[in-house]
């Protein structure tokens, strides 16, 4: 008879779903690359309404780069979970026993590197388009973009993981997300604009401070909660 | 540690106002093989989706090895492995990588023994996403997701399912393997007579409810008394 294994601690389960959902979407890199011009064009589509006018384009960068990477984490969080559900992966992965808290950390944590990868994109693509100086402050806002997208990625992972048996996950996911992260992702675009125009009043700590405490309720609650998500 | 590997009194699971699986009492020993059989709809999934803990019970008690698998989940998990009908592998993942999964999740870092699993079940090491093989190539790797859990209690539901004659042969021997480790199975199958000859006991479902158990070898002839055809 075979004794009871041990059970794998729970950072090191998160580390493997980490491991996995970054291998899955490697494999599948085809959807990520979607999702990344899908942002771009819409960058694109943004800087052409607003015309030639290059000081304007700068004063409102920070907010069309958020709308971007806003529009296309729900792409991208929509099918975080569809990879799961399909063949019946979810439950086989549950049953290895994998901790629905360390399912739910893994995922998220897994999000957060794609969405701050995107986000990268975003910033380097707005930067040429709206004649950004990224020199200033990189290290800040390599900082704000990602707690903005840890605002994102962790309430998007427990509702991507909610909407992915509806019918109509892509509406759902964004009706149910985005009022949600609004205080966030104001907190996030405020600091964008400090690091991409300068904060002679020294603004930014305040606005991290905002950040840093959404991201610690989202990804705390979003963790408790997640273990209900599955129990459904 | 409990000597039964299954307990379970007045079981039900309810969908609604309807009740898939009704008054089930079962009492398996550790490494016992049961095979559990009925008609579509009777409650042989059902049956083995409760016992997996995937569906918690609407009624009734229910032990793993004398383990509650509501209050009791993760380590009820820990002691059985299940097969179903969706294999429940990543398919933009490669068989090898799918099963490296399996193994690290119970903390096995040493991935040498994969090899040696692919080709228990008839398949070869091959690079390609498991979205390019049939549906014949994913049930062997399920199976060998199985064996690479080890697990106490294996649930097997439909393991002829989707398999040429060579797979039932691998099947028939992989149910071997099972018992030869002394692991407790459950096997749902509508292929009666072959799969009773790999079980100690038999079910046979009606609409949620036993009809009616016995040793395996005998359950042709219930089926037959029963359905008044051959099984």
């Amino acid at each position: 008879m075979n004794p009871m294994p041990p059970a794998l601690s729970l950072p090191a389960q998160v580390a493997a779903v980490v491991r996995k959902d970054i291998l899955v979407e490697w494999r599948g890199r085809a959807r990520a690359l979607g999702v990344a011009i899908y942002a771009l064009v819409l960058l694109l589509l943004l800087s052409f309404a607003i015309g030639p006018d290059t000081a304007t384009l700068r004063a409102h960068a920070e907010g069309y780069i958020w709308l971007t990477v806003l529009t296309a984490s729900t792409l991208l969080l929509a099918q975080s979970f569809t990879n799961e559900v399909e063949g019946g992966a979810l439950e086989a992965l549950l049953l290895l026993p994998t901790h629905p808290v360390a399912l739910y950390y893994g995922k998220a944590l897994a999000n957060l590197v794609i969405l701050v990868g995107l986000s990268l994109a975003t910033v380097a693509f707005g930067a040429v388009l709206c004649d950004l100086q990224l020199v200033e402050a990189p290290g800040w806002l390599v900082l704000v973009l990602a707690l903005g997208c840890g605002g994102l990625a962790a309430p998007g992972t427990l509702y991507s993981g909610l909407t992915v048996r509806t019918s109509s996950q892509q509406l759902m996911l964004p009706l149910l997300m985005f009022p949600l992260v609004v205080p966030s992702l104001l907190a996030a675009v405020k600091a964008t604009d400090l690091c991409l125009t300068g904060d002679p009043m020294g603004q930014m700590s305040s606005w991290l401070g905002v950040l840093v405490a959404f991201n610690a309720v989202y990804w705390s609650l979003c963790g408790l909660l997640f273990i209900k998500v599955v129990d459904e | 540690m409990s000597a039964l590997a299954i307990e379970a009194h007045d079981l039900g699971r309810r969908f609604g106002h309807r009740w898939s699986l009704a008054r089930v009492d079962l009492e398996v020993p550790a490494g016992q093989r049961v095979l559990v059989v009925g008609a579509n709809g009777s409650g042989k999934t059902t049956l083995v989706r409760t016992l997996s803990t995937l569906w918690a019970p609407s009624r009734g008690t229910l032990r793993i090895f004398g383990l509650d698998p509501v209050e009791q989940r993760f380590k009820v998990r820990q002691t059985l492995a299940l097969l179903s009908h969706q294999p429940g592998l990543y398919e933009d993942l490669s068989g090898t990588e799918n099963l490296a999964l399996t193994l690290r999740m119970q903390g096995i870092k040493d991935l040498s023994e994969i090899p040696g699993l692919l080709e228990t079940v008839g398949l070869d090491p091959r690079p390609e996403p498991v979205r390019t093989y049939s549906a014949g190539m994913r049930k062997r790797l399920a199976f060998a997701r199985l064996l690479a859990q080890k697990p106490r209690l294996a649930l097997i539901d439909e393991p002829y399912g989707q398999l040429d004659p060579a797979g039932f042969e691998l099947v028939d021997g992989l149910l071997d393997h099972l018992r030869d480790r002394g692991v407790t199975t459950v096997v749902a199958s509508h292929l009666v007579g072959r799969a009773a000859l790999r079980a100690d006991v038999a079910l046979l479902l009606e609409e949620g409810q036993v009809r009616w158990r016995g040793p395996a070898t005998a359950i042709t002839r219930a089926w037959k008394v029963l359905h008044g055809t051959e099984s």
